[in-house]
């Protein structure tokens, strides 16, 4: 078994209402950033496991990933990176 | 009948659902440690609002793993009734009890005021002591409460029935204006499909009480007794 880093990014789907990027948005625009068109605010989950190989890292925290760490009702998930320790 | 109150470890709303069960009601009612096994020959479960779990994560989304909430599916599944309010919806929908999930407010505030709400099915064990449109007046207390699901899971819960409660304003209507927390289609309660898990973002256990300001949650409680000894 090797020790992994798995890096996970979870974004609200689009389509859903998100005020928390559209918030941002908002005050990015008022400093100016006019070419701004959308803000999404998510999460970045970096989990440390164990795994024999890479692929079966990522495969277990992607497991992960639609068991708790990401609502599939109103969340997108994607392995943002799997690093060797 | 013996209420079944879950105590997760953030839980708030544990007390007045107690209160409203044993003082208004005059039932029997038993907290739940969130780590039990079992149920305690509760008939029905109220998963009670509040934090649990700090709301990390997403409400609600640790909640469902607790060993209470074995029992607590596998009492819905045998068609058991659970109440599900504020936390306990955010709960629910994340244990795949009710359809939808909860988010963030539109507004991004917490909000806690009285709300209107219509009522939009009578034929449930929860609402059966209304009257099909009455206008009732419940605080919310939340900051995750805008109901949200696929378009067509909502399609479905309008066909059959399951929305029970809308935000609506004085005149009874579920427009924008009305609508707390930018939940779709003003959805403020729905009942899964057998119509034994209920789950709504307002507090019916807090208006029990003409000295808190509003009775229009009593007769919830006193349609479950209803529908039981029916």
């Amino acid at each position: 078994m090797t020790p992994y880093r798995v890096a996970v990014h979870i974004l609200p789907r689009r389509g859903i209402l998100d005020p928390q990027g559209k918030a941002v948005a908002d005050a990015l625009h008022a400093l100016s950033f006019g070419d701004v068109r959308d803000v999404r605010v998510g999460r970045h989950i970096v989990v440390e496991t164990s795994a024999p190989d890479e692929a079966s890292a990522e495969r277990t925290v992607r497991d992960m990933c639609e068991r708790l760490l990401a609502n599939p009702v109103t969340e997108d998930f994607s392995i943002a990176s799997v690093e060797a320790l | 009948m013996k209420f079944g109150i879950v105590t997760f470890p953030g839980s708030n709303c544990d007390y007045d659902a107690y209160h409203a069960v044993v003082d208004a009601l005059g039932e029997e009612a038993v907290y739940l440690w969130h780590k039990d096994h079992d149920l305690r020959g509760a008939d029905l479960v109220v998963l009670p609002g509040g934090f649990s779990y700090g709301d990390y994560l997403r409400a609600g989304a640790i909640a469902r793993f607790s060993p209470i909430m074995r029992e607590v599916i596998a009492h819905a599944e045998r068609g058991g009734p659970v109440l599900a309010i504020c936390n306990g919806f955010q709960i629910a929908c994340e244990a795949g009890l009710l359809p939808g999930a909860l988010l963030r407010n539109a507004s991004l505030c917490f909000i806690c005021e009285p709300v209107r709400l219509r009522v939009e099915n009578t034929d449930t064990m929860f609402t059966n002591q209304y009257r099909r449109g009455q206008i009732l007046r419940i605080p919310i207390a939340h900051g995750e409460g805008r109901f949200t699901a696929d378009p067509d899971v909502l399609d479905r819960l309008e066909g059959e029935g399951q929305v029970v409660f809308r935000y609506v304003n004085e005149a009874g209507a579920a427009t924008a204006e009305a609508n707390p927390n930018g939940s779709e289609r003003n959805i403020a309660g729905i009942v899964s499909p057998r119509g034994n898990v209920m789950g709504m973002m307002p507090h019916p256990e807090r208006a029990v009480d003409a000295l808190l300001g509003s009775t229009d949650g009593l007769p919830l409680f006193e349609s479950i007794l209803a529908r039981v000894s029916a």
